[in-house]
């Protein structure tokens, strides 16, 4: 109902529509479908960088100073903050803003920070929206921040043509830390604060974990068999110190490697086939799972099955596909 | 008309009022304490006499019935000129020493017309741009004959550099000036927040002031390390201990690094603690503090003159502890917490003003808190004899238990590396805004009762006539900075900002090159910025 | 609005003072509350504040300020917010804020006034009740 004012401003670039129609899509799913209709077809301009790391590993300096050098290259860019809602509260405190102050004062960055909401939430697919919202109303880059804790962070990240991660040296086991499935599709490995002492072991320890996974990277987005013939990015490893932009030109050089390595071999239809699909298992899943939801709540024929199932006449195996076969998917 | 809430019953606990009992650190507190709980304690090692190692019953030997503690009424608002006419007042009415609150503007060196100044000024503390405000500020005071304690920390040198010279002008050489600046930034990264530069960058600064103070400026306290602040900042009494006490020691290893000889510069360094509502535990904190400081500079940093044993303290009573239901009721919890202070031994004293919650003080406000002291001094008793609590068994155990709890902070500190490193993985922000948080949440769940806040409450509208700085504060200051700005000789400004500039690149002593600008009238916000563009500035991340 | 729907909450401090210890209580207060709450931190100017009101498309806003600024800055953000055609979000202020300040502030559209010993609770019912949309 009515969203078109809005998008029309959106695609004027203004900032207050953007900003809205990102609190609806958040909030309400069914208006994300209307909102996301209409805007698809100018969707499809912004370069997308997901960046994670632990708390405290500097992720939000990496971002500042990023985003400095790529606006005053002209570009415009869109960043998305992504903290953990409390499992006991269903709040958040949102705290990434503050370390991105001041400097993004500007017309050309959009910082916008967003709870998980947990798994049920359906944060990839809020995120996935958010990114399109964005890349409409004209950044140039969306860049996704998370801590990198949960599976749906890792949903996010597929979105994602290049993903960094950030790690320190002495910072313990932040490998480990990291969700695996996220050190699965990094692209670039970056160790911050270089110049503590352990930075090259860190380098040394993110090269045996390569050498142990051997880059799954593109098999493991891939569903179809065909993936033994696409060529596959080794995942690079940059030292550097957000704080001082020591070594920043070399991290600039690696992202624009790795665009070009997508955009010369072809990979990057891969990427694109990759993230509608893995969005569209997004969206069914949550579709699924409220209806699947609805159902077994509600329906007298599952009730039926639920005695059975209690009076050792059914298993829930057996229920389960015929709850399957219930709802027509099969 | 009025009405008294009915008290709120509490679950008693074999026949006791509450299930527990415990401070404001969460230590729980015993029915009874008996000879048992210090069977320990060797009153040689432990206590000694007042005066002697390790200090736990004194700084020194007489305490009060030599001298009384220095009467020291924080104070400063508007401009330089209405802040000289309250040090006239309170000197006055017998205050013995001055203490100057500064405008934020000044606090954060910028100028009074800067973006961020905006609605500030003089606000909080007097605003100072130039030498001209500091000269001011003490027109007709005679600084060779009083002490001066200037609340100031990242610009801190420069406001000393300021002292210096406007001393100078009075005809007094840097020898005779007495005083302190606070000049501690690590309690402003963990607490207090009104940092400029980097925590390195900010510790060279301090480090030259040490050093140049300790050639020219010798009866010059360079720090007052300071806990009150992480107390305000939510902390509980055993971490402002703790915390402060760590940052102590970070300074001395910070000077000794620096090839300073530690009785060279310990002797000129001080403390200043908070006077919370817990009155045995507040008392207990101070003769804590002075023992762990004696030790560790005997034992880790060999100190050996007796100066630098000697831990002295200001107090202040806590600011966050006023309520702004019933002001009134504060002028008995002031009267509580400076009686702590005194049972402490504290070397000097500020009792807040009843209206803090509210405003900044009145002039009535702030002579009821100064004759407070008075009264405590003169008609209770508490200054006639030297650490009348000692032996308690009470007190006595508690003492020990706030050390041992205290150096159970510092091994976490140094497991993390020391204090700057635990300042960047926000270890202290971490634990104070939880033990606020707790705090807040036991008072909202009536756990603990602030009389007229969350019990007892009078349904009244309260009505405290109050201070206001008007805008034409600012407009004023502006005007007298533009003034500065035209009458003055810019090219030399210019110069000597350059050589600023250019020493701080190196690793030279700043103090001369400071004086050097502000002789020629350059103001805060100039300085300031030429040092930025050296040394950086310093965002913290959020912590909750 | 619907089956997400949370309240969202700005806390920030305009001005220099950096006493945050009120601000952020009452940030974990309402994140306790369930709400999701965005902390600035200190020393945001009014274009800050608004830049960030903008973006972050919050329900509440609450100022957080104990220097005395108040009256230079809250209307300055009020008057910003008007010119960005932004009136359905609540802004309070809370803090150190003098009883005869506050028909001045209210007449620019601000609520609150949430003094020191004020109650968590009182806070969240506050926010809760006095939404614009």
């Amino acid at each position: 109902m009515g969203y078109e004012a809005l998008i029309d401003r959106l695609l004027k670039g203004d900032t207050r529509a953007a900003a809205r129609l990102i609190t609806i899509v958040e909030n309400d799913i069914v208006a994300a479908e209307e909102i996301i209709n209409l805007i698809y077809k100018h969707t499809g301009k912004a370069y997308i960088l997901g960046i994670t790391g632990a708390p405290g590993s500097g992720k939000s300096t990496l971002i500042s100073t990023l985003t400095n050098i790529f606006v005053e290259e002209g570009m415009k860019i869109g960043i998305i903050c992504v903290d953990p809602t409390s499992p006991l509260t269903g709040g958040a405190i949102l705290g990434d803003r503050i370390r991105m102050k001041k400097h993004f004062n500007t017309n050309n960055v959009f910082i916008r920070s967003m709870a998980n909401r947990g798994q049920l939430g359906g944060l990839a697919r809020a995120t996935e929206d958010i990114i399109k919202i964005l890349d409409v109303y004209g950044c140039d880059i969306v860049i996704i921040e998370t801590v990198g804790v949960g599976q749906s962070e890792v949903d996010i990240f597929r979105s994602a043509q290049s993903v960094l991660v950030l790690l320190v040296p002495g910072m313990g086991d932040d490998i480990q830390a990291i969700k695996a499935g996220i050190m699965e599709i990094t692209d670039i490995f970056i160790v911050n604060k270089m110049d503590l002492s352990g930075a090259d072991r860190k380098v040394s320890e993110i090269m045996q974990m390569l050498e142990l996974s051997m880059n799954f990277k593109y098999d493991y987005q891939n569903t179809n068999q065909k993936s033994a013939n696409i060529p596959k990015w080794i995942p690079k490893i940059v030292k550097l110190n957000s704080k001082t932009g020591e070594n920043f030109e070399n991290l600039l050089e690696i992202i624009n490697e790795h665009k070009a390595f997508l955009k010369e071999t072809g990979v990057i239809e891969n990427y694109h086939l990759n993230r509608i699909r893995n969005e569209t298992l997004q969206i069914l899943k949550h579709k699924l799972t409220k209806k699947v939801e609805g159902l077994i709540h509600s329906n007298t024929q599952i009730d039926e099955y639920i005695r059975l199932v209690m009076d050792k006449s059914m298993d829930p195996y057996s229920m389960a596909n015929l709850i399957i076969q219930l709802l027509g998917i099969e | 008309m009025t009405e008294i809430d009915e008290h709120k019953t509490l679950k008693p606990k074999k026949g006791e009022r509450q299930e527990s009992f415990r401070n404001l650190s969460d230590i729980e507190i015993k029915r009874l304490y008996t000879p048992e709980d210090i069977k320990d304690l060797n009153y040689e090692m432990d206590l000694g006499e007042p005066g002697k190692f390790p200090f736990t019953r004194g700084a020194y030997r007489n305490m009060y019935r030599g001298r009384l503690w220095t009467m020291r009424q924080f104070a400063g608002f508007g401009t330089a000129a209405q802040t000289n006419e309250r040090y006239k007042f309170l000197l006055e009415h017998g205050q013995t020493g001055l203490s100057v609150a500064f405008s934020l503007h000044t606090i954060y060196g910028y100028e009074a017309d800067n973006e961020y100044a905006l609605g500030e000024v003089g606000k909080e503390g007097v605003s100072i741009d130039t030498l001209e405000d500091m000269e001011t500020l003490f027109s007709s005071i005679d600084l060779s004959k009083i002490s001066t304690s200037m609340t100031i920390n990242g610009p801190a040198a420069i406001l000393l550099a300021m002292y210096i010279v406007t001393a100078e002008k009075q005809g007094h050489s840097p020898d005779l000036l007495r005083g302190t600046i606070q000049n501690d930034i690590l309690k402003e990264y963990i607490a207090q927040k009104s940092w400029i530069f980097p925590p390195e960058e900010s510790m060279r600064l301090i480090v030259d002031t040490i050093e140049y103070c300790a050639k020219n400026v010798p009866q010059w306290y360079t720090i007052s390390i300071s806990g009150y602040h992480i107390r305000e900042a939510g902390s509980t009494a055993v971490q402002e201990l703790a915390f402060t006490l760590a940052d102590g020691f970070a300074y001395v290893e910070a000077a000794m690094e620096r090839g300073l000889n530690v009785d060279d510069f310990a002797p000129r360094l001080s403390f200043f603690f908070n006077a919370h509502n817990n009155f045995f535990e507040e008392i207990c904190k101070y003769r804590a503090a002075r023992r762990i400081w004696a030790k560790r500079m005997k034992n880790k940093y060999n100190a050996k003159k007796i100066e630098s044993l000697r831990l002295r303290f200001h107090t202040q009573t806590a600011g966050v502890s006023l309520s702004a239901q019933e002001p009134e009721n504060n002028i008995a919890r002031v009267t509580m917490q400076g009686l702590a202070a005194v049972l402490g031994g504290t070397q000097s004293l500020h009792t807040n003003s009843f209206d803090e919650a509210l405003c900044l003080p009145t002039e009535k406000a702030v002579k009821i808190a100064l004759r407070t002291q008075q009264i405590i001094a003169q008609e209770s008793g508490a200054a006639d004899t030297v650490d009348p609590l000692a032996g308690s068994y009470y007190v006595e155990s508690l003492t020990n238990r706030m050390e041992d709890e205290a150096e159970a902070y510092f091994e976490k500190i140094a497991e993390l590396g020391g204090v700057i490193p635990a300042i960047k993985a926000n270890f202290f922000q971490k634990e104070i805004a939880n033990a606020s948080y707790k705090y807040q949440q036991e008072i909202e769940k009536s756990e603990r009762i602030i009389v007229g806040v969350n019990d007892f409450q009078l349904r009244e509208p309260c009505s405290t006539p109050i201070l206001k700085i008007d805008d034409q504060v600012s407009k004023d200051q502006i005007d007298l900075l533009n003034k500065i700005r035209k009458n003055r000789n810019n090219e030399m400004v210019k110069e000597k900002l350059e050589k600023l500039k250019i020493a701080a690149q190196g690793s030279e002593n700043l103090m001369p090159y400071i004086i050097d600008t502000i002789r020629e009238y350059a103001s805060i916000g100039e300085i300031v910025s030429i040092l930025k563009e050296v040394f950086g500035t310093y965002d913290e991340d959020s912590i909750f | 609005m619907s089956e997400n729907r949370k309240i969202k909450v700005l806390v920030c401090k305009p001005g220099l003072d950096g006493h945050d210890r009120g601000a952020k209580v009452i940030a974990r207060a309402l994140r306790d509350a369930g709400m999701e709450v965005i902390y600035t931190g200190i020393h945001q100017t009014p274009d800050d504040v608004v830049n960030t009101i903008i973006q972050e498309d919050p329900d509440a806003v609450m100022l957080s300020i104990l220097s005395g600024a108040h009256n230079a800055l809250c209307p300055m953000i009020m008057e910003k917010l008007k010119d960005n055609g932004i009136d359905d979000v609540l802004v309070a202020v809370g803090g150190i804020i003098p009883d005869e300040d506050k028909p001045i502030l209210e007449k620019h559209g601000l609520m609150g006034f949430q003094g020191p010993g004020t109650e968590l609770k009182e806070i969240v019912e506050f926010v809760k009740t006095n939404l614009k949309r």
